[in-house]
């Protein structure tokens, strides 16, 4: 079994977070696992992405084909769609909803959600309120990663609670908790 | 034995730890850093606080290998042309203790201004170059350069691209071994040419024991695709496959057919492998990330024994890294389609961070340039660079470390006024130095901003060579100290600012205009850091 998923969002959105998540997870459960990021100058605000790929096998390239992605996984919905042509044709798109507006020449918002909605496979919400809600404003990345665990389904959402609590336990159990609640309450909303 | 989940900077950063290293020399550079600050983090008792730049870093490294130890010097590609000129001379000194010298190449120019492929400077300077195709061989092959380095005392070049840098995967890692003890060389190292003459030979005669340990070398493997055995009776139509580095990953990823694989890591080329395979295949297709360097030794290798493929026939892109995608076209590999590109997308390029002094900095040097319209802003390299991007546009220029300065001075050599020059503090350390000591000792008339944000900010936020020091320095190297200002870049400043900018424009002679506030990034990750020590308390 393998699953190539792309992880992207705005330079600074926490998508490094995400990936060094299911990285966690994936090793503990003695996946292969290859991570090909972005580091540098596109970091400052620019488009960033980063290939994750995971499989029961042995993998060899560091980059995803083009139709080859199973997921895309965006904290913003314009980025969402930069990887349309590395998608597979049943591919699954799960992003934020909240535009970061920092070009000039945005898409009207209008149109970015009637695109997002013509595609098959897509599951859109606003993980800055699931964050809030779950009272951790700064965890929308969790949420993210929450909405996204059915997808990922390589590693089960269980085993994600575990990286994070791995990943972020030498921050203290207080960071743990809230990440893992605004984790679970993605999950709850992707149901929705 | 364990396994450890990393970068393939880190992995290049341990295989260096566990060879016995003595010490790391760098100066920070996109998609290289990540190997100093991890064994920065990873191994108090190695040498590895950050260089003024490439030059230093490599002649420091030298001379721990003159006294016995094992060095290693990492750089992005075009750090090799800052060090150049002591890295073609270490192969001629010849080394002591090993001396590695990490070159990261950036096909596609992610975060680099060219795509020069450092596997000529090792070709320059006739030295062996290990090529990692994955994480594994990345931190395998470090205590291989290492003892190859100390068996034939020459440098070796580990050479790397930014998709293996910045890629993470599993790594057995093993047992590190003892540094060197101290043993300084005995036999001269003066170039002088009756000295130089015969050293030089000294290397020429060792050129045939590089090339066997390529032809014995593990790393230089053949791979005979689909279960079939190695066979000098097979069909003349079988495809040969010359794939180097990471484009082994890419051959393997999407080859569906037979072929018979030449991996090449380890450099000279093994002549004899290239022509043992030539000679079984019906054309040769080369698959290396960066310039046809490979391409062009193989044609020189097997002469007309097989016609070859690869960049120079267009067969894959001449400029970018190569992508499953890319291998896969010139493979004739199935190809599943995507989905169409989206309608509703714009390009988002990179900028400065809101809040950036650098932003201040600007906003006031375009206020003042309306008032001069044939001025003209040099730049130079780091995040400030992106000032050259709307809503900015101010800079005409940005070509190498420290251009800004001299660029500055030869068009107001030629008359151009005004002749504004706009650096990084780090940047102005690691080769401005240099070019203001030019434009005093010519009296030229220029105006200089050193943009100190007191950190290398574009690579992450390492420590800045000379912070603290740029008053010093400049007043050192003979600007008079009445035209050295400093300012702080805050809008409610811009009044002064400005005001400031234009007295200097006016004064005709060298002026450096220092505005000075920590980048926003490192400022927060200060306040982090002492948040975290409180709490620790």
């Amino acid at each position: 079994m393998k699953k190539d998923l792309i992880l992207c969002g705005v330079g600074g959105q926490g998508i490094l977070s995400i990936a060094t998540v299911i990285g966690e997870a994936a090793t503990a459960a003695g996946l292969c696992l290859k991570q090909a990021e972005v580091h540098g100058m596109s970091q400052r605000g620019g488009d960033v992405q980063s290939n994750l790929r995971l499989s029961t096998e042995p993998i060899w390239s560091d980059l995803i084909r083009k139709g080859g992605a199973d997921l895309v996984i965006s904290m913003e919905p314009m980025e969402s769609l930069r990887y349309l042509p590395y998608l597979s044709a049943d591919g699954v798109i799960v992003t934020g909803s909240t535009p970061l507006v920092n070009i000039p020449d945005y898409p009207a918002e209008e149109d970015l959600r009637a695109e997002l909605e013509s595609l098959p496979h897509v599951i859109v919400r606003d993980i800055d309120a699931i964050a809030r809600e779950a009272g951790n404003p700064r965890g929308a990345n969790m949420a993210l990663l929450g909405m996204a665990a059915q997808a990922i389904g390589i590693v089960s959402a269980e085993q994600l609670r575990t990286a994070i609590a791995t990943v972020f336990g030498r921050k203290g159990q207080a960071v743990v908790d809230a990440n893992i609640k605004a984790f679970d309450c993605g999950l709850e909303a992707a149901k929705r | 034995m364990e396994k450890r989940l990393l970068l393939g900077d880190e992995a290049v950063a341990l295989g260096a730890i566990h060879a016995g290293l003595s010490g790391v020399y760098a100066y920070p550079g996109t998609p290289s850093t990540e190997i100093t600050e991890f064994i920065q983090a990873n191994a108090k008792h190695i040498r590895s606080r950050w260089c003024t730049n490439e030059k230093t870093a490599m002649e420091a490294a030298l001379g721990m290998s003159y006294a016995g130890k094992r060095a290693l010097v990492c750089m992005k590609h075009v750090g090799m042309n800052v060090c150049a000129d002591a890295f073609v001379n270490s192969a001629i000194t010849g080394v002591k203790g090993g001396l590695v010298v990490l070159a990261a190449d950036d096909p596609s120019m992610h975060s680099s201004q060219n795509e020069q492929d450092s596997r000529f400077y090792a070709k320059f300077a006739m030295i062996p170059v290990f090529e990692p195709g994955n994480q594994q061989e990345a931190y395998d092959m470090m205590a291989d350069a290492f003892a190859l380095s100390e068996s034939l005392k020459v440098p070796v070049m580990l050479r790397i691209v930014t998709r293996l840098a910045h890629s993470r995967a599993a790594v057995t890692v093993g047992d590190g071994r003892a540094q060197n003890a101290l043993s300084p060389a005995q036999e001269s190292w003066v170039l002088l040419p009756g000295i130089a003459r015969r050293k030089y030979l000294e290397l020429i005669c060792k050129q045939p024991a590089m090339q066997q340990a390529s032809e014995e070398s593990a790393y230089n493997k053949c791979v005979s695709l689909a279960g079939r055995p190695l066979d000098v009776t097979a069909p003349e139509s079988t495809l040969g496959i010359v794939a180097c580095g990471i484009g082994y990953n890419y051959v393997r990823e999407v080859l569906d057919g037979e072929a018979e694989i030449l991996k090449v890591s380890q450099y000279p080329l093994p002549e004899q492998k290239l022509l043992a395979l030539a000679r079984k295949c019906g054309s040769i297709l080369v698959v290396e990330d960066g310039q046809p360097v490979v391409e062009e030794g193989v044609r020189r290798i097997i002469g007309d024994i097989a016609p070859v493929r690869g960049k120079l026939t267009g067969d894959l892109p001449r400029t970018g890294e190569l992508d499953p995608d890319n291998v896969g076209k010139a493979l004739g590999a199935r190809q599943t389609p995507g989905l169409s590109p989206a309608r509703n997308l714009s390009a988002r390029p990179p900028q400065l961070c809101s809040g950036c002094g650098h932003r201040d900095v600007y906003a006031a040097l375009n206020k003042v340039a309306e008032e001069y319209p044939d001025h003209r802003i040099f730049g130079d390299i780091g995040c400030y660079t992106l000032g050259a991007l709307p809503p900015f546009k101010a800079l005409s220029s940005c070509v190498d470390m420290g251009a800004s300065i001299t660029m500055a001075k030869g068009a107001a050599d030629a008359g151009l006024f005004p002749a504004i020059a706009v650096i990084g503090d780090s940047t102005f350390t690691h080769s401005g130095m240099t070019g203001l000591l030019d434009a005093v000792n010519d009296k030229s008339n220029i105006t200089v901003v050193i943009s100190d944000n007191l950190t290398t900010a574009m690579t992450g936020g390492q420590d800045s060579a000379g912070t603290s020091k740029y008053e010093a320095i400049c007043i050192g190297l003979g600007v008079e100290p009445e035209h050295v200002r400093v300012v702080v870049p805050l809008p409610k400043n811009m009044d002064e600012i400005t005001r400031i900018i234009k007295e200097e424009i006016e004064y005709k002679g060298v002026s450096v205009i220092i505005p000075r506030r920590e980048c926003i990034q490192v400022a927060a990750r200060h306040a982090r850091e002492r948040k975290l020590q409180e709490e620790k308390k």
